[in-house]
This record gives structure tokens, C-alpha cells and sequence, in this order.
């Protein structure tokens, strides 16, 4: 079906799309990716068209507030959007070290590789813990079962590897641990399980969705901690989905801002939270609470956005710099000349 | 007679709650004891708000809600200037505490779990004036229109129901249903820490400016210590039912000096990415170990 080119988000859809194979470092690729929820009041688009990459072996964090898309987004990847919602646009491919890219989108419901992908080439950690783990099998259980889903390995080497996976996420006494129960362990304990669960098969790319946000700042801390250690020794590429832009600084290297299911600015995470150029990241930014100064008023994202209109979907512009943002072109113009002409 | 309160609105002393642990078996028999709260004291003055942070299982909660009386506490004092005078609030009967609720009110984390969705906004915002058989039909409507306009919602909304409103704005409705009744003092347990950061912020800023219009004193229970930082006069900082540290919240960011506070700090990311994260707690609540690295 062809668009109506007026149409704001499907602008000539098909001539945008990138057909070049990717650089070597990319091992997800997204491209205008669209899902659409048919709910009974009507069509809602949670994701509206983004495109992004994620690079090899490294760490990009996609922050919003809720309703953004940033979930939906990370659900999406893998497929596991159910109805009412659908994939409604763009596409997705895998780029896997070894073999042919997977084009996830493309793949059918059914589909082997589809399975293989889930859990194998690309897991999932979610925001609470439990329910991740079933309440009814031990630790132990779960995790080979993971491991014999997507390896052929005998069930002694599967508890074996599962108890150094425990060992690995930092768990004490990993081998009593094996035959516990997920009420049994602490919430920080839990998210390790999970975490041990989602690593086993050593992925190529781990989508962490707001892994932290039940846990206690100091759990949080080694919980991220964590993360990062193990995705530099195995190499994985993580999206990391969270609301807290403290998160993101601790442990991403590129970040993608996201507001009403479209991105408005992306770069690296010096850009993004050190001189973020969007109305709306800065204002995401402002709204925190700072831990040096306290002013009387806290700036909320409506008193920084203004009267500038964030509904208004624009296209992504390239700065010099490198980074992208959703501005006018007029608007990124006189913003640059204002911070002495074209950014470094 | 002297002030028991030396001019101040509320003082608990060595406040204790412990819950009882009963064995296995067929005969119930307490074998131990849980100090959810253990000899907590501290002094709140009028129009001033005190932080009490900690983390998941440091009591801050049983905390709050003993002083409130929502539990009965196992010993201590809970001296409260009421209007009619000084009382300790531990020892009431349940009886003589009802007229008190008047003077305290809970806000409560969950913006969708305190809500009831069966009773529109209106209804649930007149609910604490009822119990308390205030005023006529007429008259509560007139102040819970009021009510609902000094906490940026519209008198319009009094007909709807809870789930045609936004986090934010259902936190506003509690809000609303703790400020009905007049109280001098509001405990909010975690208000904010359930919205988004644009949200949290705009109901921070509500917090402040209502504190600042009906003189109200704040008791806020926080993990998020960020918020702690901006909204909070004094900080209590708890740990395994103790307050380990109590202080000016100036004081007590620029130089914590028990090794839990300094643990807890170090814990919160910076959205600086020049300024990294060096956590130094290892561990859970109640681990050996935990101190380890603290030096």
C-alpha cells in the first residue's frame, strides 16, 4: 500500500530506507520501525517510525517517560508484541557475527530462526523480576532450561554451566542456590537469576528493560555494575530502556531520546546529557532534583519546553557534531550560530 | 507548666515496633522478634519537612505509619501538639485518636492502589470530612471543589473516576483527600517515587507550595535521596530499624559520617557522565560483609 506522501510520519517511506549493508560494528540495524496497537477506540501508534543502529559490543540506552515507546520498542525487537498491537512499518535486521543477517521482521510466527533469535542471539531482562521467573520451579530448573532450549549440551553440563553462570552474577554459594525458589531470594538475588538466565547462551545483544527500577539505589549500583563487567568480558551489545537519565550516564555510550513514539534526539551520552540541543531532552534533564544545588523550584519539562511544539513530528536533522536531533531547520540553524556557529 | 515539646510540633521518643516470629509446628510459640523499629527519636518542627531514607526493609515505613498510629507501636512516645494540646499519640485509645486524624494525613505511594475505583473524585476527596461529620451535603462539595483547585485540578472532576486520570494527576487526588481535612501534619510515603521524573517534579514543586500556604509539616519517606536533597529540611537516615544518622540535610549530604550514609550516596548515579558511580556497600540489608569496603 502506498502512502499519501502529506501523510507527516510515512514520508516516501520506501526511499528513505537505507538499502546499504551496514558497517561491520552493526549488529542490530532498525528502520522506521511502526506498531500500532487496533484497540476498540482506534488505532493508537505507540512507535511512530524510528531508525536507529546498535554498534557492536557496545551500550545504547533509549530514555522516555512512559508512553514514549521505549518498551514497545525493546518488545518489539524480539517479537513478542501481541495483540491487539502489530508491527505495522519498517524493518529490522540482525546482524550475527557469523551467517547471514536475520531479518526480523520479515520472519514468520513460526519460524525456527525466530526461536533461535529469542532467548539464543538476543535475550531480555526485565524491570521486575519476578515475573521473568516462575514461582513454581527452582533457580536451577530454570536456567537450563534455557541452556537445553539453545544448546546441545547433556543436563549434567547444563547444571553445571548454570551453576557457574550463578557464580558469575556474583551469587554466594551458588550450587545450594540451585535448588531454591524465586520467593526464596531477595529482589537484588532475583535480578541476578535473571540476568545469569538471559546470559547463559551468550547472546549477541541483551535488551535490559528498566532492570533496576525495583531495586534499592545501593542493589541498583551493583546490579549496573554487574551489567557493565559482563557485557565488556563477553562482548555483548546491550539496549538498555530506562526513565533514569542518572542510569543512562553510568553506563551507556550512546543514548536515544524518546517522546510520544518518535525519537527527537540522538548521540552520544556526553551530547545528550551534558548539552542536550532538544527542548525536550533538556527539560528531562532540568526536572531532576540535583544533588549540588537546590534551588527553590524544581524546572519541570513544560516550563523548559515552553511553547515549542513537541507534538509536531520532524524529521531527525545531522549536526556536525555527530549527533541527530528533531528540530526545524531554521530552529537547529539559529541554535547553533547562537552557540558561535556549527558545533565542533 | 512547661512546653513537653520545647515550641516544637511533634517529638518521638525512643519510638519501638517489633514484630513477633512464631515457630513451625502445631502450637503457635513465638520464638523471636523482628525490630522493624528500634529506639527511633527525633524532633519535627512546625512548617519544616523531615526525611526519613533508607533502604527496602530499614523500617522507614513501619516507621512513618507508627507514628501515625496505622500501627500501634510496641513502646516509645509519640508527643503531638493537637489543637486541644500536647498528647502522646502511642498511648491513646482508639477512641480518643479519631478526632486527632483530623490533624494528620497519609499520602501514600501507589497513585493507582489508593484510589478506589468504584467512587468518583469528588466522593473520594469528601470522604475523610464525612467520617468526621463535617459540614452538609452543600458544603462538603464546596470545599472539595476548593480543595481539588489548590491542587491544580479542576472542580469539574469531581464527577469522574479515578481511571480517567493520569499518575500524576491521581496523585494530585490524594493529595487533595489528605489536605480536606486541615492537618497540621502529612506523612507521604513514597509519594513521588512512582511518577515520571516531568511528573514528579511539577507534584515536588505542589508539595512546596501547598507547605508553604497552610503551614504543613512534612514527614517524607523517600529512597530516591535526589528528592530527599530538594525537598527536605532534616534527614533521617535508617538502617535495620535504627536511625543511623539524623541531621540538617546540608549537613548530612556534604559530609555524611555514619559508613551507611556514606554507602548510600555513593550508590546514586550522577546524570553527569563525568562523575562516576564508586558504590562501596557490598551486600543486601543484614549481610556481614556489608561494610566491607567502606574502610
Amino acid at each position: 500500500m502506498r502512502l499519501t506522501p502529506t501523510a507527516p510520519d510515512n514520508m516516501n517511506r520506501d526511499e528513505t530506507l537505507d538499502r546499504t549493508p551496514p558497517a561491520d560494528d552493526v549488529v542490530l540495524r532498525v528502520e522506521d520501525l511502526e506498531v500500532t496497537f487496533f484497540t476498540e477506540e482506534g488505532a493508537v501508534q505507540a512507535v511512530r517510525g524510528i531508525s536507529f543502529d546498535l554498534k557492536r559490543g557496545s551500550i545504547l540506552a533509549i530514555v522516555g517517560e512512559s508512553g514514549s515507546g521505549k518498551s514497545v520498542t525493546a518488545f518489539s525487537i524480539l517479537r513478542l508484541i501481541q495483540e491487539p498491537g502489530r508491527i505495522t512499518g519498517g524493518r529490522m535486521t540482525f546482524y550475527p557475527k557469523s551467517g547471514d543477517p536475520i531479518e526480523i521482521t520479515a520472519l514468520g510466527e513460526k519460524d525456527e530462526r525466530l526461536f533461535d533469535l529469542r532467548g539464543g542471539h538476543i535475550s531480555m531482562i526485565f524491570q521486575e523480576p519476578m515475573t521473568a521467573l516462575s514461582p513454581v520451579h527452582s533457580v536451577g530448573n530454570q536456567i537450563c532450561e534455557a541452556i537445553l532450549l539453545h544448546q546441545e549440551v547433556s543436563e549434567k553440563t547444563a547444571w553445571q554451566m548454570a551453576v557457574e553462570m550463578l557464580d558469575k552474577v556474583g551469587i554466594p554459594k551458588p550450587a545450594s542456590r540451585m535448588d531454591q525458589y524465586p520467593h526464596e531470594l531477595s529482589g537484588g538475588m532475583r535480578q541476578r537469576v535473571v540476568i545469569a538466565m538471559a546470559l547463559v547462551c551468550k547472546p549477541e545483544i541483551l535488551i535490559a528493560d528498566e532492570p533496576t527500577t525495583a531495586l534499592d539505589v545501593t542493589i541498583q549500583a551493583q546490579i549496573l555494575q554487574l551489567i557493565k563487567d559482563l557485557q565488556r568480558e563477553m562482548g555483548t551489545s546491550v539496549i538498555f530502556i530506562t526513565h533514569d537519565l542518572g542510569v543512562v550516564a553510568q553506563t551507556a555510550e550512546m543514548v536515544n531520546v524518546m517522546f510520544g513514539g518518535r525519537i527527537l534526539e540522538k548521540g552520544t551520552v556526553r551530547q545528550i546529557l551534558k548539552d542536550p540541543f532538544h527542548p525536550y531532552s533538556r527539560g528531562l534533564l532540568a526536572a531532576i532534583p540535583s544533588m549540588e544545588t537546590v534551588r527553590d523550584r524544581l524546572p519541570t519539562i513544560d516550563s523548559i519546553v515552553g511553547d515549542y511544539d513537541i507534538l509536531t513530528p520532524r524529521p531527525l536533522l545531522k549536526v556536525p557534531d555527530g549527533r541527530e536531533v528533531a528540530l526545524g531547520k531554521h530552529e537547529l540553524e539559529n541554535l547553533l550560530t547562537g552557540r558561535g556557529g556549527p558545533a565542533r | 507548666m512547661s512546653d513537653p515539646l520545647d515550641g516544637h510540633l511533634m517529638r518521638v521518643h525512643h519510638l519501638c515496633k517489633y514484630f513477633p516470629v512464631y515457630g513451625k509446628g502445631i502450637v503457635k510459640r513465638q520464638i523471636d522478634v523482628v525490630k522493624a523499629v528500634d529506639d527511633v527519636s527525633f524532633d519535627l518542627k512546625s512548617g519544616t519537612t523531615l526525611g526519613i531514607v533508607g533502604e527496602s526493609g530499614s523500617g522507614k515505613t513501619t516507621c512513618a505509619r507508627s507514628i501515625l498510629r496505622a500501627i500501634a507501636p510496641t513502646s516509645g512516645e509519640v508527643l503531638f501538639r493537637a489543637k486541644r494540646g500536647v498528647v502522646d499519640l502511642a498511648t491513646l485509645s482508639p477512641r480518643e485518636l479519631k478526632p486527632l486524624r483530623t490533624e494528620m494525613q497519609m499520602i501514600f505511594q501507589d497513585p493507582f492502589s489508593s484510589l478506589n475505583p468504584r467512587m468518583t473524585v469528588g466522593d473520594i476527596v469528601a470522604e475523610p470530612l464525612l467520617i468526621h461529620g463535617m459540614g452538609n451535603n452543600r458544603e462538603r462539595r464546596t470545599k472539595v471543589g476548593e480543595i481539588l483547585e489548590k491542587v491544580g485540578m479542576k472542580a469539574i472532576h469531581m464527577q469522574r473516576y479515578p481511571h480517567a486520570f493520569s499518575g500524576g494527576q491521581r496523585q494530585r487526588i490524594g493529595i487533595a483527600r489528605a489536605l480536606v481535612l486541615n492537618p497540621s501534619l502529612i506523612v507521604a510515603d513514597e509519594a513521588v517515587s512512582a511518577l515520571d521524573v516531568s511528573v514528579q517534579a511539577q507534584v515536588i514543586n505542589l508539595l512546596e507550595d501547598l507547605q508553604e500556604e497552610f503551614n504543613l509539616t512534612y514527614i517524607f519517606v523517600a529512597h530516591d535521596l535526589s528528592v530527599v536533597r530538594h525537598i527536605c529540611d532534616e534527614v533521617a537516615v535508617m538502617y535495620q530499624g535504627k536511625i543511623v544518622e539524623y541531621g540538617l540535610v546540608e549537613d548530612i549530604f556534604a559530609r555524611p559520617q555514619h559508613p551507611y550514609t556514606v554507602g548510600l550516596l555513593s550508590a546514586i548515579p550522577s546524570p553527569d557522565p563525568d562523575v562516576v558511580m564508586k558504590p562501596i556497600l557490598k551486600g543486601e540489608v543484614g549481610d556481614y560483609e556489608r561494610f566491607a569496603g567502606t574502610g
